[in-house]
């Protein structure tokens, strides 16, 4: 009996949240697929016609919004690692008895609502708020310099929205680190460039991985920045999504373009697991 | 030892730190010094003096209050669910190996990886398909499942550290497995759990996508924000948006005083 029990124990601790995760998680994906194959309308209702058109047509129609959303997402990664090495660096390896404090720097903006710190940033950017108008009023802008509504705006914006999760992987990447090697690598003639090129930073490797994970999918697929910061110029897939499916109610082609994506960064996200594992995102995520 | 990791320009790279923290600070010192803005229109936009006219009426706007009311009745039953049903899934990862355990961890790390739009549009997806109309309680339920990975994550994360030599004690003393769990287990585990409900506290109240998927005409904190950006932001936001940061950093930074010390009773 007490053998039943113990074996049992497990399931049933798992079982309320591991439900929820299927029901709530999993079976909706499958459910989004199928709608992407369905048609008819609001109205009317809509049927599974294995539709594959609605992939054709709204791909045909967006492909140029979901290729920029892809391009915002690895620029804003790839910037993201060149801002974020020397930091997590710093931090590492200098941070001495402040390490946490620096690290709680870094994450005070979570303390923000992430609309409302958007919002801040477009005050601040706007034609003639603080920091541009100074520097038109002095001659160094010229009068009609913009910043709003431009892709570099948007991925401003992108960047700094998710920042952390750049330096937080990078830094315990680096934390991890065997301070043993480097100083083998020093003892065997190592210049100070050539132990960081040829041992720290490839010991840092998935740590720098794991950021663009944690950047590249919420900055691909982020709609809020390049709704407040962009243009018509720079409409990323998810403002066509959000408002295929919250205002003009066209689910199955909503669903078509959500699936797509989704199943481009999943490609990233599994690709991601088997390689280096499901670890170090957890660890971080948590934090 | 960190000798051997200095590549000179040390100097240079705590400067860009400190650089890189103003930048990060720049968005928050604006949300918070409009707060205490003047403004005589109806754009919160330049600053026109000084007030605290907006702390005195920050509950002035129905609308906005109740939006803020919503948000914290979704993220308390939020960080409730969520820290229940986490509790359960970290406490059985970090304690047993077992048959689906590899499944689940997947699952888990899916739902934290996967992009929110995604979630936000599968859930509401499904939602139509079952002619479930969305609400607070669609909401919650979208807040639920985001969250309940990080708890997850952190309540295991201690009970893989566990000695378990407690629990035999215990038993040797005569303890019945129940009793063993909530009178020496569960003490133990009480600050992970704390910090994980407070985390699905935090990612609840700060939502914005999931909710606007999930949520219909629900007006959360968030949401009436975001509603209100066209025709402008009233002060209030300011106030309340400082207020939630305050709180959020005061109870940090509580929390991590509060487990120094303990570290250095321990030791």
């Amino acid at each position: 009996m007490d053998r039943v029990k113990r074996t049992l124990a497990p399931y049933l601790l798992v079982l309320p949240g591991g439900l929820w995760l299927v029901v709530f998680f999993a079976v909706p994906m499958a459910t989004m697929v199928s709608l992407s194959l369905q048609e008819g309308d609001v109205v009317n209702g809509f049927v599974f016609t294995g539709h594959w058109q609605n992939y054709v047509e709204s791909l045909a129609d967006y492909q140029t919004q979901l290729i920029r959303s892809l391009v915002y997402g690895a620029v804003t990664s790839f910037v993201l690692i060149v801002l974020a090495f020397p930091v997590a660096y710093w931090i590492a390896f200098y941070g001495g008895k402040r390490k946490a404090t620096y690290l709680f720097l870094i994450l005070l903006p979570f303390f923000v609502s992430f609309v409302l710190r958007t919002i801040s940033w477009r005050m601040l950017l706007t034609d003639d708020g603080v920091l541009l108008h100074p520097l038109k009023e002095a001659g160094v802008l010229p009068a009609d310099f913009q910043v709003l509504g431009t892709a570099t705006a948007v991925i401003a914006g992108l960047v700094y929205s998710f920042l952390p999760f750049m330096v937080l992987p990078i830094y315990v990447a680096l934390e991890r680190i065997d301070p043993r090697v480097v100083e083998a690598a020093r003892d065997l003639y190592a210049s100070p460039v050539s132990s960081f090129t040829k041992v720290i930073f490839p010991l840092a490797l998935p740590g720098v991985f794991a950021g663009v994970l944690m950047t590249f999918v919420p900055a691909s697929s982020d709609y809020v920045n390049s709704e407040l910061l962009g243009s018509s110029e720079t409409t990323m897939i998810g403002q066509v999504i959000q408002s295929k499916f919250l205002s003009n109610s066209d689910y199955p082609s909503a669903s078509a373009l959500s699936f797509t994506l989704m199943a481009v960064l999943l490609v990233g996200i599994f690709a991601y697991a088997r390689a280096l594992g499901t670890e170090d995102v957890m660890k971080v995520a948590a934090r | 030892m960190t000798g051997r990791f200095r590549i000179g320009g040390a100097r240079l790279m705590h400067i860009y730190t400190w650089v890189l923290i103003a930048w990060l600070v720049l968005p928050i010192s604006v949300m918070i010094l409009f707060g205490f803005n003047n403004p005589s229109g109806r754009y919160n936009q330049t600053w026109q003096g000084f007030t605290f006219k907006w702390y005195r009426d920050v509950f002035a706007l129905e609308a906005l209050t109740d939006a803020l009311v919503m948000s914290l009745v979704i993220a308390v039953m939020t960080a409730l669910i969520a820290g229940a049903l986490g509790t359960g899934i970290g406490y059985a990862l970090g304690r047993w190996r077992f048959r689906g355990a590899g499944g689940l961890n997947l699952l888990m790390f899916a739902a934290i990886s996967s992009p929110e739009l995604v979630m936000g549009s599968s859930l509401l997806s499904m939602f139509v398909s079952l002619g479930v109309s969305p609400g607070p309680v669609t909401i919650t339920i979208a807040h639920v499942m985001f969250s309940v990975s990080f708890v997850a994550i952190v309540v295991r994360a201690r009970v893989v550290t566990l000695d378990r030599s407690l629990e035999e004690a215990a038993a040797d003393l005569g303890a019945s497995g129940w009793t063993t769990f909530w009178k020496v287990i569960f003490p133990i585990l009480l600050p992970a759990i704390f910090s994980g409900v407070m985390l699905a506290f935090a990612l609840s109240i700060d939502d914005f996508v999931i909710t606007n998927f999930t949520g219909g005409t629900t007006e959360t904190f968030p949401m009436w924000i975001w509603g209100a950006t066209r025709v402008g932001l009233p002060p209030q936001v300011n106030v309340m948006g400082t207020m939630i940061f305050a709180a959020g950093v005061l109870i940090a930074v509580a929390s991590n005083i509060r487990s120094r010390s303990k570290k250095k009773v321990a030791a």
